[in-house]
């Protein structure tokens, strides 16, 4: 793809940096105890935790594993598990 | 009000694990809106973000140089305002861009009073370079420039108060936040961009990579900054102080003792000399902010 | 129409009638009038531009960056010292392929502090990206920033530039000039349309960061750009002939050269003093000619090339020094270069660095210093304070 000049872009090629594999640890949250406060959404750096029909989920496309959720989480709902490679 | 649902940094940028100044970008967008241009200096943030063709900024979003963002963000203004363009300009930049080499072109635009918001993210160091000091770094932190050794307990200097200086400068508003409350940030970010004037935007990003802690622990790290009273969460108006946030004040040594770049000041023995000399920065703050919550 | 005006008010003029929605630069001594007078513009309601009062030249030229960056047409000016602690965003101006046009009242750099002329300030950046032309009086530098826009606001350039002139020799000079109307330089210089532009309604990441993958060719299109400007600010000079009668689209200009057997080189006001004493050296049956060069970037060596050919002896004026180089100036090595295999002799000489006074008998005696072979040196040593 040619260069645009004055080494510009427009948005959207960030997601091709499918950042997941750097992950070593993945979340796992037990909705039994998640009370959607959303605090987890709002802390993620990498925009990486939703909430879809009325579950969290972690886009593990992104998720670098970072633990910022589980250890935010105020009812300990998010367990980081080590992810079998 | 502007529409925090969106989500305008995108997936993908090359921010460690747990980087406090990537949960800020967010947070950033979020509080300002799609109708904000960026205005972002050499630093941790640009780099994650923008590694040719990669953008993870979803809003026009500029970088010139390390120093000079608040002078470009000046000329963009003028731009704007002289073709009654509605588009609010930011600047996000490191506390190196911000209270070192950027200190020329940041005096000169609040001077100005342009209409502009200038968030710093603070980290409190040079971190992008490897960890070196700025002017950013607090008292007795071992950078690879300041660092701990048979002859130094680490920076030794207190960190600069470039609130207050920028206050000086007739900054509307001028605030300190913490990604550690990212509703607050998220609010005053809102509020700086909507008051109109140059205002200032300090916000603490702890960085596990160069403080030295485990990056799911930046937001708790963030609240013990705060709780030691050696970080203070304020918002100034028109020169006057009008809020800061109250604690409930512990002792220093916790925060320090959670972060390898203080560790040395506890090896092989504490350094009482010193821990008490940052217990008395921590009693300072309390005192100028009033920030104990007195229990009668 | 025709006034006598300053050198630095002839040129606010020509920044006025260009529109700039935006006006940021730091005053320095030689250009402080053109500054002034733009602010008196601006005071007066002449010019409906932000005149923003910056606190460097490093400031100036970042503030400039950002407004064009945001769709602006801007101006600045500047000179010397200025331009060097801007220098850094000189660089990157040109790699964010902004087109904007910059004053340079040509100055001495310090060590020693020099307020006075010579030419070192613009040529020590010629590597940086702009564009370079050279004026040699009023009238020329003036109707030479009209070209200017006009030619880097192309969309097959977007290349900024510099206009330079000789610090107080052209701008503290007042010189009959024609000043166009508003009407006709609207007519030959259309509003500027931006490449890349910040908007929130099309976002666009500006200035990001580029990889050993990338920069390589990055650079490589910032040189392509380079040699497209060739022919567009000729074109851009032309059409300026055919609307106002003042033909500047040559990058060089020969004067007597048709049987030289020593011509000179120079750039700048110095052209006119070479003239003058190649008027006098012609009567005295000694063959002289000049080669004057207008644009200095693009370096047009394939026009030197065939003003040279057939001339045996070439003295390169140079108001600069290129310190530890060969040939002592930075401009010979060049015209040694274009005319490379053909036998010719190019020889530098240092002249006139800090406003050192360069007469006829100066320029008489450089050609005799050509003839004998003696050259790459500095002319004019006051000998008795070595």
């Amino acid at each position: 793809m040619a260069l645009r000049i004055g080494c510009a872009a427009a948005p959207g090629k960030a997601r091709d940096n499918k950042t997941g594999s750097w992950r070593v640890f993945k979340p796992e949250v037990d909705m039994e105890k998640c009370i959607l406060c959303g605090t987890c959404i709002l802390a993620c750096p990498e925009t990486a935790v939703s909430e879809v029909d009325g579950t969290i989920t972690f886009d593990l496309d992104y998720c670098k594993g970072c633990g910022v959720c589980a250890a935010e989480c105020p009812r300990e709902a998010i367990a980081m598990i080590q992810e079998e490679k | 009000m502007v529409d925090k649902s969106l989500e305008l940094f995108d997936c993908g940028h090359r921010a460690c694990g747990g980087c406090g100044p990537a949960m800020l970008a967010r947070l950033m967008l979020k509080g300002a809106g799609e109708d904000t241009i960026v205005v972002a200096s050499t630093g941790c943030m640009e780099v994650f973000s923008t590694p040719y063709p990669e953008t993870a900024w979803k809003v026009p979003w500029i970088h010139s140089l390390f120093e000079n963002a608040a002078a470009v963000a000046s000329g963009i203004e003028a731009s704007l305002k002289h073709n009654n363009r509605t588009e609010k300009v930011i600047c996000i930049c490191g506390d190196g861009a911000t209270f070192d080499i950027g200190m020329l072109c940041i005096s000169g635009a609040f001077e100005r009073g342009h209409d502009i918001t200038y968030i710093c993210y603070d980290n409190e160091a040079y971190m992008n370079t490897g960890i070196q000091r700025s002017g950013a770094t607090p008292y007795d932190a071992s950078t690879t420039t300041s660092p701990a050794g048979r002859l130094s307990t680490g920076n030794n200097r207190p960190k600069k108060d470039l609130p207050q200086i920028l206050n000086a400068h007739g900054a509307s508003y001028v605030a300190t936040a913490s990604v550690a409350y990212p509703m607050d940030v998220m609010k005053k970010v809102e509020k700086a961009v909507n008051t109109p004037g140059a205002c200032y935007l300090q916000v603490h990003c702890p960085c596990s990579t160069g403080w030295g802690f485990d990056g799911s622990k930046t937001i708790e790290i963030g609240k013990q900054a705060i709780e030691s009273g050696l970080w203070v969460n304020y918002e100034m108006e028109n020169g006057e102080l009008v809020r800061a946030k109250k604690v409930r004040r512990v002792p220093v040594d916790d925060y320090l003792k959670a972060q390898k770049r203080f560790r040395h000041l506890f090896k092989p023995q504490p350094n009482t000399e010193e821990i008490a000399k940052i217990q008395a920065i921590a009693d300072a703050n309390a005192e100028k902010y009033g920030i104990d919550i007195k229990l009668d | 129409m025709m006034q006598i005006m300053e050198g630095s008010h002839a040129i606010a003029e020509a920044a006025r009638l260009c529109r700039p929605e935006v006006v940021s630069a730091y005053p320095i001594t030689p250009q402080t009038h053109i500054v002034e007078r733009l602010a008196d513009f601006v005071a007066d309601g002449d010019l409906n531009a932000e005149y923003i009062c910056v606190e460097s030249e490093l400031s100036a030229l970042s503030v400039c960056l950002g407004s064009s960056a945001a769709g602006s047409r801007v101006y600045s000016a500047t000179s010397s010292q200025g331009l060097m602690l801007m220098a850094e965003v000189v660089f990157n101006v040109a790699g964010m392929r902004q087109p904007i046009v910059m004053s340079i009242a040509n100055r001495a750099l310090g060590a020693p502090l020099s307020i006075w002329n010579d030419q070192q300030d613009s040529i020590s950046l010629r590597d940086a990206g702009w564009f370079q032309v050279y004026g040699e009086d009023v009238q020329e530098m003036t109707d030479l920033h009209f070209i200017a826009y006009r030619a880097a606001e192309q969309h097959n350039v977007l290349l900024p530039g510099f206009v330079c002139f000789d610090g107080f020799i052209l701008s503290h000079t007042y010189e009959p000039v024609d000043i166009p109307s508003q009407e006709e330089i609207d007519a030959y210089l259309p509003p500027y349309v931006p490449y890349n532009k910040l908007d929130a309604k099309a976002p666009l990441s500006m200035g990001m960061y580029a990889t050993p993958d990338y920069y390589h060719e990055f650079r490589y299109e910032l040189d392509e750009a380079m040699t497209r400007s060739a022919d567009v600010i000729s074109a851009a000079g032309k059409e300026f002939a055919e609307m106002f009668g003042r033909d500047y689209s040559g990058h060089i200009e020969n004067y007597r050269m048709d049987d030289a057997d020593v011509a000179f080189i120079a750039m700048g006001s110095l052209c006119g003093t070479v003239k003058d004493a190649i008027d006098e050296m012609r009567a005295d049956g000694i063959k002289a000619g000049l080669v004057k060069i207008r644009t200095y970037r693009p370096f047009p060596a394939k026009e030197i090339a065939q003003a040279l050919a057939g001339v045996p002896k070439v003295a390169v004026l140079e108001k600069n020094i290129s310190l530890g180089s060969a040939m002592k100036g930075a401009v010979g090595p060049e015209v040694k270069d274009a005319v490379t295999g053909t036998g010719i002799d190019v020889y530098s000489y240092v002249v006139g660095l800090g406003g050192r006074d360069i007469r006829k008998k100066d320029i008489r005696a450089i050609a005799a210093l050509a003839e004998k072979g003696v050259g790459n040196t500095f002319y004019g040593l006051r000998t008795e304070v070595l």
